[in-house]
């Protein structure tokens, strides 16, 4: 009798063994703030929540390139003013609400309306008006013509929303996408179940689980347990080596649309005089932190630029490796003796050891800086709201970023009216070859006014399990699609 | 007393490590040379290069220079405020004075100390200055406290009374008698509180809260070295080492003192 148990037993594991695994654990470093893409900056939330619980009239594919979304089809007037889209139909929210006309445009005013908290408002800017024309059709007209409508409309930042649920949205998401909203344990997971309903192709995943780990040791050590499937951004450049000889995971390394600077203070002395900055410029040794902060993973860039787009001009001879030109630079503007900054790094790997070989190689040219480690929220306050900083190194990952250095209220605080006519000239171009051209004289023009110490492009360094196939090699957005993720065995 | 000799041994070099770095290192600890990093030990570098090629023995060395400096002002800081306050209470035993002053000792004993050092240096941003300052907050109610229980004992003896009898006073009484016959007692349990100050510096650097970069201290090294550990264990086994035989060093040494000191442990012995 037990001899029949115990069989019946290895026969039920064995079962389970075989079939198809439908449940996959991801690790993330961060968790978010709260789960509404539309009302805060977070990467995290569209780490979750993109195109796996909610759609936008257009979405990125892993490529960058834009897909039709919720929007089956559109056509473009002649002038590049109107905009008509025709919607997918049968689309329902995971309440059971049907998709409409109206929701697209109450989303979309939503978030560029005067009481919008949408981190990317500027993404809206050129709509004059969004126009339900009947259940499945809806026009954009703009107030001047945007080339990168289409492109702005597959951010995280401008998904569609249902007008009865925008009150609950931070905790309780309900979108169109394949995955529904399950649970939320904060400060351990975030749980998605299929959406049976879905208007699409089928996903293959029944179950996704996103468990927040913020400690990369801890990470390594739910990786090798099995604990966690796949950590799509794995903090640890260093652990790649051993994960990449262990024949059970497999390492995705992959580009993303972070340009890791090292950002100078232009506001303050002495980092208005351009000597100053070149000379920083000359001092850094981009291959060092590479190395030394990366592990090797990244791409050096001289501008503020992602390398895999067409647009991209290589720029980096203009702050070669060169710590002479940048000693005579500083007698030159006036501090032979050099002078002493702050350089206040937030938690990132990249920052916090990119920092101290930074600072060693600032000091090598004279430069001394007074290093301070800050938690997230203190940076955003101090650095990124406050502007009270001298250095600070940060990888800005939203895609094609460029007009950051148009803002003279941004962070940085470059205020050149040169760099502000050429964004404005951008906004209204349509054409992809004279865009081109304006990103390629704006990143000339950044880049030889020395704004920041461009260093390198963030390398997206994921690790899962050999056996899942699907997950995102590059990052063209903030997201982690789990569409066509699937076991293969 | 083999344990003392050991002990001694053990303090005195790190002491005289920590004193040549301010001289002398064999590598410089805040130069980066990405080219020579994570060296395992050996050759030019005895105990290895860290992730960013720096030579392990000044890290050490340096990282010493911190941890010791920490650790004195934090004992000096709990001397200089505890002593006079344990004196105080048992000169006035049993009086307001007394209970004013312990019932505020077991009010800072009741917080665990580790907790408030890290929320000291939370408020007060990070720096080696506000981990002493915290640490050394921690330290006044110990002195205060042994210091009142080794001299509560000799206010009930026989010379203390011919010192009263003779027409001195508290305070005179306790500088010139008390003071002095303590002493072994508070020495011994400075030495303890010093390998204290030893592990709780490390424990502050260790979750970002101690000396901040490039400044090496033992604790951040340990921190730096978790992710690495598998491939390059002397990371995390060289500092960790040193905090091991530095604290075991002390204890050693406190132990030591007190069997030669403690006159009745003496007689007992004997």
């Amino acid at each position: 009798m037990r001899h029949l148990v115990t069989s019946a037993v290895l026969a039920l594991i064995a079962g389970g063994a075989m079939a198809q695994q439908t449940s996959l654990t991801l690790g993330m470093q961060l968790e978010p703030p709260h789960l509404d893409p539309t009302s805060a900056a977070a990467a995290a939330i569209d780490e979750v929540v993109y195109a796996n619980v909610y759609e936008g009239l257009t979405r990125f594919h892993a490529d960058g390139s834009i897909h039709p979304g919720l929007a089956e089809s559109w056509v473009i007037s002649d002038d590049g003013l109107s905009y008509t889209f025709t919607l997918r139909s049968g689309v329902k929210f995971h309440d059971g609400a049907e998709f409409t006309a109206e929701d697209v445009a109450f989303s979309l005013n939503r978030a560029r309306g005067p009481e919008s908290t949408n981190a990317q408002k500027a993404l809206f800017a050129a709509i004059d008006e969004v126009t339900a024309i009947d259940d499945t059709t809806v026009e954009i007209t703009l107030e001047r013509p945007n080339g990168a409508l289409l492109f702005n409309l597959a951010w995280g930042d401008a998904i569609i929303v249902d007008e009865s649920d925008v009150e609950t949205l931070e905790t309780t998401p309900v979108g169109t996408g394949p995955f529904k909203f399950s649970d939320w344990v904060q400060g351990d997971r975030v749980e998605l179940v299929r959406n049976d309903d879905y208007w699409g192709e089928p996903v293959a995943l029944e179950q996704a689980t996103f468990k927040f780990i913020s400690d990369p040791t801890a990470a390594f050590a739910a990786m090798m347990a099995g604990d966690i499937d796949a950590f799509p951004v794995f903090p640890a450049p260093e652990n790649l080596t051993q994960f990449e000889a262990d024949p059970r995971f497999k390492v995705i390394v992959g580009s993303t649309e972070g340009e890791t600077i090292l950002a100078i203070n232009n506001a303050v002395e002495p980092f208005t005089d351009q000597r100053v900055r070149e000379a920083i410029a000359h001092a850094i040794d981009r291959q060092a932190i590479i190395d030394g902060a990366m592990f090797g993973y990244g791409t050096p860039i001289g501008t503020h630029f992602a390398p895999h787009n067409p647009a991209y001009v290589d720029l980096t001879g203009y702050s070669a490796y060169d710590p002479e030109k940048a000693k005579a630079l500083l007698a030159e503007a006036g501090y032979a003796d050099g002078f002493t900054t702050t350089l206040k790094l937030p938690p990132p790997s990249y920052a916090r050891r990119g920092g101290e070989i930074i600072a060693a190689q600032l000091r090598a040219v004279g430069i001394e800086t007074e290093i301070s480690n800050l938690e997230w929220a203190q940076w955003l306050e101090q650095v990124f709201r406050g502007k009270d900083f001298g250095l600070t190194i940060v990888s800005h990952t939203e895609p094609m970023d460029i007009g950051i250095y148009a803002r003279p209220d941004y962070y940085f605080q470059y205020d050149d009216p040169v760099m502000r006519a050429m964004n404005a000239g951008l906004e209204s171009m349509t054409d992809p070859d004279d865009r081109a051209e304006v990103l390629k004289a704006m990143q000339e023009r950044i880049s030889s006014h020395y704004v920041n110490a461009f260093l390198f492009q963030l390398a997206k360094t994921g690790v899962a399990d050999a056996r899942i196939e699907g997950l995102w090699e590059n990052s063209p957005t903030q997201a982690t699609d789990l569409t066509g993720v699937r076991w293969t065995e | 007393m083999r344990g003392l000799v050991l002990g001694g041994l053990i303090a005195a070099i790190f002491t005289a490590a920590a004193l040549i770095s301010f001289l002398w290192t064999p590598g410089d600890v805040t130069a980066v040379d990405i080219a020579n990093r994570l060296k395992p030990p050996g050759g030019a570098y005895p105990l290895g290069t860290d992730h960013f090629g720096r030579d392990m023995v000044s890290m050490v060395m340096v990282g010493a220079r911190v941890s010791i400096a920490v650790a004195v002002v934090a004992v000096g800081i709990g001397m200089v405020l505890g002593i006079p306050l344990g004196l105080t209470a048992a000169a006035r035993r049993g009086g307001l004075i007394d209970e004013v002053i312990m019932r505020s000792n077991d009010l800072v004993f009741a917080f665990p100390a580790l907790l408030i050092a890290i929320l000291i240096t939370a408020v007060f941003g990070p720096s080696a200055l506000n981990a002493i300052i915290a640490i050394g907050i921690f330290n006044i109610p110990v002195f205060a406290r042994v210091t009142r229980g080794a001299a509560l004992a000799l206010w009930s003896r026989e010379f203390i009374l011919a010192a009263q009898v003779a027409g001195k006073g508290r305070l005179r009484i306790s500088a010139e008698h008390i003071l002095p016959n303590i002493a072994n007692t508070v020495i011994v349990q400075g030495t303890i509180q010093f390998s204290f100050g030893i592990i709780s510096e490390a424990a502050l650097s260790y979750v970002g809260l101690g000396a901040q970069p490039p400044t090496p201290s033992w604790g951040r090294m340990l921190a730096e070295s978790q992710t690495m550990i598998s491939f390059a264990p002397h990371l995390a086994l060289v500092p960790g080492l040193s905090i091991v035989i530095m604290v075991l060093g002390l204890n050693l040494m406190g132990d030591g003192l007190r069997d030669v000191l403690d006159p009745r442990l003496r007689k007992r012995r004997a």
